[in-house]
């Protein structure tokens, strides 16, 4: 496929793996912090890291949008439809479906008989809105910069099609404000960040110049390939080596230094930042977006008044039972441990029965360690 | 995906062979015939060719390194 089997060149990618073993030589060890999840999945899938050096570490970072959303958020999707059962239909995307909350999952509510449908996009939640005029049609929207345009065209679109059924619950968050809580973690020594593909394709690399001036931690967007993945670290080696910090762009083919303008202004015309709760990480100030006001008749925390529940979704409080049970998701979403040191890992905890969310999701660490296996070398 | 047909704020996105309707409200001046990077059901942009030319060039030119700048490892 153009422009996808290029950067899967084996060949290239041991000439890459050479360059960079050639560059850190002797040199101390270096470790380096894929941020996103789909970056984490491609390290695991090509077995990148076998290709790299022993004193080059990876680790996996919070950008899996299922492994950081609250358990609160589920409870919350979860008793909406106990309280609005023949009134609504919740649409999740896969991952979330299965993303277990303090006592059920969506999945398990889905089996008992509720109104839940797993869509691959709001376009989908749309459509079923449009042909269940008689329901209310709730997307459940979570991720980052990516996703959340998606879910800001889709008000924006049911607001112009006067789509009345249509409504978001949503938990978007930003990723350089949890890049940012992460350095300030004295337990995580980082040397560079690879920077998300896709959030970066909207958010350009402006937002990413603090860490380098600030932090002096150099960072490098990549793209989702293997070639990309190595050539991104290779980047961000020949800064650490230089003790130079800069952010530079290594998916020049996709992500510019003005992110998608267009994209932006839509995001910006329909959320507004607001402070949000990341599972197993707590209250990080001004890491999330919520609606505006404006657009509050699709808020569907507020059109389901999801406060009578007493349920705050942003409200930081960490429902007691997310970490009382042994799972680690926290320390690992922080890059503090690895699914190793869990005692529940691939006992307690596996895919057919996540325990934690970063086992749940595809993206997720665990379940990339699971499926690929271990492959430190 | 390659985008081969537009509908107003909508298209039709194609990659290997697999069709699908995507979203074009995120993406300014899209042409039938552009490749997009999609998530979710919509374009989040363009994918620029001359940058991708660039960095495979670059790549491709890794490979092509003399043999004695690089190491044994395999």
């Amino acid at each position: 496929m153009k422009y996808i089997d290029e950067f899967r060149n084996g060949t290239i990618a041991i000439s890459l793996s050479d360059k960079i073993a050639e560059l850190v030589k002797g040199f101390r060890k270096i470790t380096i912090m894929e941020v996103c999840g789909s970056h984490t999945m491609s390290v695991y899938r090509y077995g990148l890291k076998r290709l790299l050096p022993p004193n080059i570490r990876l680790l996996s970072g919070p950008g899996c949008p299922v492994c950081v959303t609250p358990v609160s958020f589920i409870d919350t999707a979860i008793t909406i439809l106990h309280k609005f059962a023949n009134e609504i239909i919740i649409t999740t995307f896969g991952d979330l479906f299965r993303a277990p909350g303090s006592s059920s999952s969506l999945e398990k509510e889905k089996a008992k008989g509720a109104s839940v449908v797993v869509v691959y996009s709001t376009r989908d939640a749309m459509k079923i809105a449009e042909k269940n005029t008689d329901k209310k049609v709730i997307f459940l929207g979570i991720g980052f910069e990516t996703t959340t345009p998606t879910i800001a065209a889709s008000v924006l679109e049911a607001e112009r099609s006067n789509l009345n059924n249509y409504f978001v619950l949503t938990s978007h968050k930003t990723m350089p404000h949890v890049m940012e809580a992460l350095l300030r973690d004295k337990e995580l020594n980082l040397d560079g960040f690879l920077c998300p593909a896709h959030v970066s394709t909207i958010i350009g690399s402006r937002p990413y110049e603090f860490i380098a001036q600030d932090f002096h931690i150099p960072c490098v967007i990549a793209g989702f390939e293997p070639l990309d993945i190595l050539q991104g670290i290779y980047m961000l080696l020949e800064q650490i080596v230089k003790k130079e910090a800069g952010v530079k762009i290594q998916y020049s083919r996709v992500a510019k230094c003005n992110g998608n303008p267009t994209a932006l202004a839509i995001l910006d015309k329909v959320f507004e930042p607001c402070d949000v709760e990341w599972r197993g990480l707590g209250l990080i100030p001004k890491s999330g977006l919520k609606l505006r006001n404006r657009y509050a008749r699709f808020d569907a925390s507020k059109v389901f008044r999801i406060l009578d529940f007493g349920f705050r979704i942003d409200s930081g409080i960490q429902n007691p039972h997310s970490a009382s049970n042994g799972c680690i998701c926290g320390d690992i979403l922080r890059g503090v441990k690895t699914p190793s040191d869990c005692k529940l890992f691939k006992g307690a905890c596996n895919p057919e029965h996540p325990v934690g969310a970063c086992m749940v999701s595809g993206e997720g660490t665990c379940a990339a360690y699971y499926k690929y296996g271990e492959t430190e070398p | 995906m390659k985008l081969i047909k537009i509908n107003g704020v909508t298209g039709i996105a194609e990659i290997g062979g697999l069709q699908r309707e995507i979203g074009l409200l995120l993406v300014d001046n899209a042409n039938v015939g552009d490749y997009v990077i999609v998530h979710a059901g919509y374009a989040i942009q363009k994918l620029d060719e001359k940058e991708a030319f660039k960095t495979i060039a670059l790549l491709e030119s890794y490979h092509e390194m003399p043999q004695d700048t690089k190491s044994t490892k395999k």
